[in-house]
Formats: structure tokens, sequence, C-alpha cells
């Protein structure tokens, strides 16, 4: 099988890369296991927020500050904010609303009640450029019944902070009941396969209901798996704005951002090979051949001109961890990281962690090395690079779709 | 319950909540005694929750220490009465591995029987059968009854029977001063470690029960007893490797005990001396870890692909005999020091030395001493009356909670069930009460709410060490903020429940650093995504809370058990 590019790994950044290299007509694959960082996405995404520990107002001009080898530094200043700004745009091509721009951040209402800066949001989230002067003022918080990742108290807190009037309510559903039946059922996902169809109907007139005269109503991110529709559904059933708090994973709106885009991908002639994974490639001399799956064996080498690993960090098993050393798995790339254990760690848990910043080497072109040799045609993009404190920095989601829309913008010139 | 307001004068003040502590409340209390319980952080703070959880036969001692091997098994078959919710019988086995000497075992099985241990020399087949997590190149082995007890149960269950035996209990305190008149001990000074308030307290009697840190306590009064801190580290692996305890049949050495408890294996111990000064800020260093690791893997092979969960110490207190100042001939046994008699300071007395096997037998020693100096003629019934929780000893008996029409409980009460024993009746499970907090070990919002109102739990540590929460593979990532929730609401005090989340996140991480490779690292770093990243946590801009901050440790915050 012979594509013009591969792309290992179907998270945010290899998804992105895929819709635009096939938006340009390119026989593309994304090779995918299925689980991605977007699953626990607070459904915004951070272009740059801090600059050591400082924050950032303006994120492409804070750009500057960050050391030579980050990511961003190597794609400049004015790519970054022309590749940013096309970013909502491949988003709203999958039915993705995104609100904000790069050049002044807005405010995420987190799912303990803080308000925190960012560049992108799903347009149905709770967030707003000046919390203290959003539209709506009143609000009601609608809780589930017996739904524990979800916490009123804390949200409460953080909108009269800015000036709301809160009011905390519990719901529940017939559906929800006998989901409740099992302890470990009442999950995000759990209720989000629950809340659709004619079950949007009678939650509607229970939100109508506890919702009284409060003009929006906050509620837990746990409606809409795949697509829009049962959020649309709902907005047109409740005469109210409804915004949603995003939960502890599974985020039910990541996979849902993740869902859109690979039907636009799959759309525009992509192919998605789900649940495999790379498990060795075939270089000649400073070129990747074909790289071999799991699940087609070793008989089926999958060719292209073009590569792009896009595994991200070690909760994405981009990178594995070993007593002694740090490795990327699948080709066993050159990594950037401290020798010894001890300099891997902070003790502070909230301090900064000196592993968050390993990962693979890359040239300027993040052209990736094998044993002290560049690799022509194998890109390395978002999390699994190496030299950005992505969560310190606020920087991951920025650093997945940025160097994405990079790789891709280098394989089509 | 848990907000004891002290009256203004104890026949005893004990000082410290691990298990000696505890059981000397305890017994103290059956013995018709009025007692005060003080602890300057929480129930099982330091040593007792930093071991290995292992109910020692005693044959580890036989060779090297008759005395200490006969009390451990005398204490063994006490437990195993008197706490059964929190022993699991287990068996244990003295593995023989190609490296070490096989003339060593007719040697420890004699010393064994001479303390009356039943040591049974058994085929090496047989004892693969028997637990086929041990490594098969063993070329003997030995049966001994070693089982695994759960410090943290055994010492909630001991302040409970203080509590309900009339013993007042107030955690968070520390000992400041010891208030003393004419070389006489009368009572104590207390600092609120939450309010910063400081009370003073009197009594006939202090008796000092603080392990390693009751070296700092003796100095209060002036008096010096030689303790010697040794710190041992252990490992504990993601599930139960094995199922019967398997120990190395040699003399004593580094990392030869593995330890089947709850849902986890223990790996143990390393032991090295460190400075008094020290003893709060015990951290597993990666040579520690290396040798742990090294030596687990000769006695079970599968550990070397096992995911490690985390790495703690803790520091034995050791105390050396008073004639040898050098800490030569120091002994494992049991230091029950009346100061009236050895340094002229009347009403205090020091329990220490010892081990978690043997705390029962401490606090009877203690008790003792306390009764013969305030005149008091009580018989100690500790050996004899089961521990709250483990009252009802036959297995069959009907459960009196939750649902009780189904004749198979629900996970999380079976799990609860196992934790509390009878006391599991307080827990209310009904309706809003049964969803899981915590998934990996199984613990309800219910279970939760009983730890916060009956058991002394103010914090998510605490919830940690009274129901197992956030001790299994996720370490605490997915269920802390679903607790700091509850606890939020309990309390009365959110923004004190979302500093505690920030404490029991680093203090999740410490015990993790050490091994944080594989699995481990890929959860460190989910959690830091989840709680920095998605939820925006940063200890340093929360607003404070309204009580002031609750110390979870000694600074830098200190690593426990699982």
């Amino acid at each position: 099988m012979k594509y013009d590019t591969i792309i290992i790994g179907g998270g945010l950044s290899g998804l992105v890369a895929g819709v635009k290299l096939a938006s340009a007509n390119r026989k593309v694959a994304i090779i995918t296991s299925g689980q991605s960082a977007l699953h626990f996405s607070s459904g915004s995404f951070s272009l740059l927020s801090k600059v050591e520990g400082e924050k950032v107002s303006d994120p492409i001009e804070a750009l500057a500050k960050l050391p030579e080898a980050h990511p961003y530094r190597k794609i400049g200043s004015e790519n970054v904010r022309n590749l940013a700004s096309d970013v909502p745009h491949l988003f709203a091509k999958a039915g993705v609303l995104l609100n904000g721009n790069a050049s002044e951040c807005h405010y995420r209402l987190t799912p303990l009640g803080l308000w925190e800066p960012t560049w992108l949001t799903i347009d149905t989230l709770a967030a707003c450029t000046d919390p203290r002067n959003c539209p709506w003022r009143n609000a009601v918080i609608v809780n589930f019944k017996g739904y524990l990742d979800f916490y009123p108290e804390y949200l409460a807190d953080g909108l009269n902070k800015m000036g709301f009037t809160t009011r905390c309510e519990e719901v529940t559903l017939p559906e929800l009941t006998r989901l409740r039946k099992s302890t470990s059922e009442m999950r995000a996902a759990s209720i989000a396969k629950v809340l659709r169809g004619n079950t949007l109907e009678s939650l509607a007139a229970e939100l109508l209901r506890v919702s009284g005269d409060a003009d929006v109503i906050f509620m837990p991110a746990v409606i809409g798996l795949k697509s829009n529709a049962e959020t649309d559904r709902l907005s047109q059933l409740v005469d109210k704005a409804i915004r949603y708090v995003p939960v502890i994973p599974m985020s039910v709106v990541g996979v849902r951002a993740e869902s859109m885009l690979r039907r636009l991908f799959e759309s525009l002639g992509g192919t998605y090979l789900l649940g495999d994974s790379v498990k060795s490639g075939d270089f000649k001399g400073n070129r990747l051949q074909s790289v071999r799956t799991v699940n087609l064996g070793e008989n089926t080498p999958l060719e292209a001109d073009q590569f792009i690993l896009a595994t991200g960090s070690f909760f994405s098993q981009g990178l594995v961890a070993k007593p002694d050393a740090i490795v990327e798995p699948v080709f066993g790339l050159d990594v950037e990281c401290t020798a010894t254990r001890p300099e891997r760690y902070n003790k502070d848990f909230f301090g900064p962690q000196a592993y968050m910043r390993f990962g693979v080497k890359t040239d300027s072109d993040f052209r990736v090395s094998l044993g002290g040799k560049t690799i022509e045609n194998l890109r390395a993009i978002g999390a699994i690079l190496a030299g950005a404190d992505a969560l310190k920095e606020g920087s991951g989601a920025g650093i997945a779709t940025i160097t994405a829309l990079h790789a891709a913008q280098r394989i089509l010139s | 319950m848990n907000h004891t307001q002290p009256t203004p004068h104890y026949d005893v003040i004990v000082i410290g909540a691990g298990a000696t502590g505890a059981g000397t409340a305890r017994d103290c209390a059956m013995r018709g005694l009025k007692v005060l319980l003080v602890e300057r952080f929480d129930f099982t703070a330091g040593a007792t929750g930093r071991n290995h959880g292992l109910l020692h036969s005693g044959a580890r001692y036989a060779v090297t220490d008759q005395e200490s091997a006969s009390e451990c098994i005398r204490e063994n078959m006490i437990l195993r009465k008197i706490a059964s919710h929190c022993v699991e019988e287990t068996g244990g086995l003295f593995v023989t591995l190609p490296d070490d000497d096989l003339a060593y075992q007719s040697t420890f099985v004699e010393s064994c029987k001479k303390a009356g241990i039943n040591a049974e020399i058994i085929d090496p087949k047989e004892a693969i059968a028997l637990e086929p997590a041990v490594n098969p190149a063993i070329i003997g082995a030995v049966k001994v009854p070693d089982g695994a007890v759960d410090p943290f149960r055994l010492t909630t269950a001991n302040a409970i029977a203080a509590r309900r035996n009339g013993a007042d209990i107030l955690t968070y305190h520390e000992v400041t001063k010891l208030n003393m008149s004419q070389g006489r001990v009368t009572g104590v000074t207390l600092r609120d470690q939450r309010t910063g308030e400081e009370k003073r307290i009197d009594s006939d009697l202090v008796i000092n029960a603080g392990g390693i840190w009751g070296h700092g306590i003796c100095a209060l009064a002036g008096i010096k007893v030689n303790m010697f801190p040794a710190k041992g580290a252990l490992l504990i692996f993601g599930h139960r490797v094995n199922n019967v305890v398997i120990n190395r049949c040699r003399k004593p050495a580094d990392a030869d005990i593995l330890v089947p408890g709850d849902t986890i294996s223990l790996i143990g111990t390393t032991s090295s001396r460190v400075p008094y000064d020290q003893v709060d800020n015990m951290e597993v260093t990666p040579e520690e870890v290396d040798i742990l690791l090294r030596e687990g893997c000769q006695i079970a092979p599968a550990l070397a692909y096992t995911r490690i969960l985390r790495a703690y110490a803790g520091v034995r207190p050791l105390v050396a005999a008073d004639n040898d100042p050098s800490g030569r001939s120091i002994s494992r046994g049991i230091v029950c020091l009346d100061h009236a008699t050895r340094d002229g300071v009347e009403g205090f007395i020091t329990i220490t030395g010892g081990k978690l096997m043997t705390y029962r037998l401490m606090a009877e020693w203690a008790t003792d001493l306390a009764c013969k100096k305030l005149g008091r003629d009580a018989k100690c019934e500790t050996a004899t009356t089961p521990l709250p929780g483990s009252e009802v000893t036959d297995s069959n008996a009907p459960v009196s909670h939750g649902k009780r029409h189904i004749i198979e409980l629900p996970t999380d009460q079976k799990a609860a069930q196992g934790r509390h024993g009878t006391m599991t009746a307080d827990i209310d499970f009904e309706a809003n009460n049964e969803s899981l907090v915590c998934e990996c070990e199984e613990v309800s919002v219910g279970e939760i709410r009983y730890a916060i109102r009956e058991l002394h739990a103010n914090n998510l540590v605490n919830l940690r060490r009274r129901t197992r929460l956030g001790m299994g593979t996720c370490q605490g990532c997915l269920c802390a903020c679903r607790a700091a929730s509850i606890l939020g609401n309990e309390l009365g005090d959110h923004a004190h429940a979302l500093r505690d989340l920030c404490n029991f996140l680093n203090e999740r991480w410490k015990g993790m650093l050490p091994v944080a490779w594989g699995q481990t690292l890929v959860e460190a770093q989910f959690s830091s995504w989840l709680y920095e990243g998605v939820c925006g946590l940063d200890p340093d801009t929360l607003p404070p809370s309204r009580t002031t901050e609750t110390p979870t440790h000694a600074q830098p915050s200190s690593t426990a058990k699982a």
C-alpha cells in the first residue's frame, strides 16, 4: 500500500496534519491506537499563556522570549501567527466552532471554578473575554444526581467572584437512574450515551423546571459524543443560554472534536486506521521507506514518500520512560533528555518537571534523527517534540496544531 | 466526634497515635483510666504507616533474637483473634535460593521450634504450588504462620476502642511542652496545628509513645534516650504478585520479604542509620530502589515486569541499652522506661523499641506500669477483647447493613466490609451514597462520609489511610477531586478542600517520584495535565482557606504506605 504521507498518531496533531494534507488532495493515512490527549481535553486550546512563570498578554509577541530550541522558535513568530489564524478555519470545516483569537486571550471556566486564560474554546463551553461582563449574570448550576465529576460548589465560588448570582440544582431522569444502579456507571461517557434522542426532551423539561429566572444554565459537558446534534437540539428546546463546563476524563467535548475531525479527514479521502499501531520502520539511507503495523503484520508494509510522527508524550506512549533511559518506542529515535533519574523530576508536584521537556530531537524543519543521522522524510509534531514544557507554558494545543500545520505546509511545498 | 473538647484533667495523656499509642490509649481506657490520646498529625503518620504490613510469625527473628521471636508468635495468634478484620491469614514461606546456604535451613527451623513457631520444611515443588510467584529455582522451603496486617485499620480500630471506652482523642495537636512542677511531669502543652492555638492539659501521668519522635519528647523533659533511627525503604507493586508471604531463608538482609496486602504487594526493606534531624525527611534514593528491585526479583522474578506504584521509607525507633551509648547492642525488643527510677522525673513513661507486631504487648507493659504508678489494680484484657470491627468472628453471621435483602453485596459494600469489618454497619450505603469515589479500591461516597464523620479524617491523606482512597493504580488521579468535593461539603470549607487537594497530589507524587518510569510516569503526567492543565489548579494562586492550613505531615511532606 503506498501513500503520499503516513501519519503515525491520530490525536489533535495527527488529525490536523491529516486534514490539511488531505485537503490538498494528498493520499494520506493516519495510523492510530485510538487513544489521544483529546480524550481528556478541556475543550479549550492554549497557544502560550506563560513564559518562565510570567503571564503572557500577547502570545505572538512573547514567542521571542522562548528558548531557541522551542518548537515555536523553529517556526518563527510570523509563521506562528499565520498558522494560528488558520486553526479555527480548519476546525470550522469539521463543524467544530472555536471562539477566540491569538492576539487576545479569553478566559475559560475550569472544572474547579477557576478562570484560566486561553486561546480558542469550543463555542458551547463556559468561557468569556471578560468574565465580569458576560452577557448573562443570573446563573443556575445544574448537576445530575449521583454524578461525582462535576463540582457545583466550586463553580459557584468562581462565578460569584465574577459578580454572578448563582444557584445550584440537581436533576435526574429515569434513564440516568437506571445508570446509577451500577456504582461506577455515572461517568461522562456513559451519561453522554444516554442523553440523546427523546431523552433530550425530558432533560430540557427538567432544565426549564429548575432554571426559574436564571438567564444561563451551567452544566457538565457530558452531552454529544459524536457531533453537535445533541447540544444543538437541547439549545432549541431550552430557550436560555446553556454553557457546558468540562469535567474530569473522559472528555466528551474532546472525543466529539476528535470524531468530527476524523469524519472530515475521511470525507476528504483520508484513510484512518483505527486500533492499529506501528511497530517498526524500514529505513534506506536517510529515508524511511515503509512502516509495519501490528494489525497488518510483517507482510503488509505501508509505504509513503513522507512520514509524520505524532504519537504524543508519555501518557500517549509516544515516549517511554525506563529506569535509566527515555525511549521513543516506534523507531528508537534520538531523544533529548537528562542523564539520570533524579534530574528528571522536581520534588514539588506543581513545580517545573524536567521530564515534561523531553522529546525527540529534531532539526529546524522538525525532521527527526536516528543514531545521529537526520531522517529526511520523517517529521515529528505535537507533544513528542523536545524543548517545550507545554503544561507550564500553556502551549500544548498550540504546539500540536501549529507544528502540524507547519509540517503539512513543508510537505506540500 | 472529631472535635474533642479536652477536659482539664486526665489520669493519663498518651502522646503519639501510631499503633503503640492508640493501643496504649485503648488499654488504659479499658482499665478505667481517664485517657487523652494526642497526635501531632494523623493516626499512623509515623512508622506505623510505613512498614511491611507483615503479620510476623517471628520466624525472621528466631535465629538472632529468641525473645522477639516468641513475642511475635504469641501476638500473631492474638491479633488473628482480636483484629480479624485487619489480618489476612496468608501463611508464609522461607525459601532458600541456589545462592543461599541450605544448611541455614535446619538452624532456622530448630530456632523457630524453640520459640514456639510452627515451622515446617516442605518440598520446593510444594512451595511453588502454594505460591506460584516464587522463584522456581528455589532449593528449599519452610512453611510458617506469617500473614498480612493492615496497620492503618489496626490503629484506627484501637483508637475507636479507646474512644468507646471513654478516651478523648486529639489529632493535629503537637506537644510543645511537658508541663513540669517540682521535677514531675504534670501534663502537656498542646499546639493546635490548624489554628495555632495553645492549650495546657493536666494529667497524673504522661506516656510517651512517639516512636522515633519520642526522642524529642523525652528531650522536652531534659531526658536523653539513646535512639538510633534506622531507615527502611520499601516498594509497592501495582497488584498482588503473591498471595503467600515470601521470605528469604538467610540471615536478615536487604529486601528479603515480599508481603501481599489488599490489592498490592510490598518488597522490603533496606536498613540504614539516619541522623535524628533527618527523620521527618525520609526520601527513597535511587540506590535503594535498585537494591529493592534487584533483590526482590530474586524472590519473585515477576517483579521485574510488574508496575511499581510507589516507594516509601519509615524510621524504626531502635533503642540502645542505657549502658551502651555507642549503639552496638541495639535491640529490636520492647523498651519501657519509668523516668522516675531512670531519670528522677516522676509522672512520665516512655514506651518504645518493639515493632508493629508487638504493639499490643508494648501497650500492656506501659499500661501495667501506669496502673502501678497510679495505684490502680486492673487486669489487662486487650488480648482477649476483639477490636471494633472484629467483634463478630463468625463469617457466616448475618450482615446488618445496606442492602441486606441482597444475598451478594455490591462490590463497594464488600470492599468496605473488608476494611471496616463489623463497623461497616455504621456506613450509610443508601441511595446517594453508593456512587464510587475511588474505583481502584471501590470506595463509595458513604464510606468517605463515614470516615470524615466517625474516623477522625479531616483531609485527603487521612481519608486514604482510613479507606484506601487513592492507593490503587491511578494513585488518586481520578478520585482525588471527587473526594475533595465531598470533603469540602462535609467541612463546609471548599477553599480548604482545594488546598488539601494540592497537598494530597504532592504526597502521592512523593512516593511515585523514586519509581517514576513506565506506567507510573504516565500516571503522574496524566495527573499533572488533569489538575494543572484542565482544572487550572495552582497552589500559589489559591484563595486561603477559612481554617488554617492542616499540615498533612512534617515538612517536606512525608511518604506513607501506598
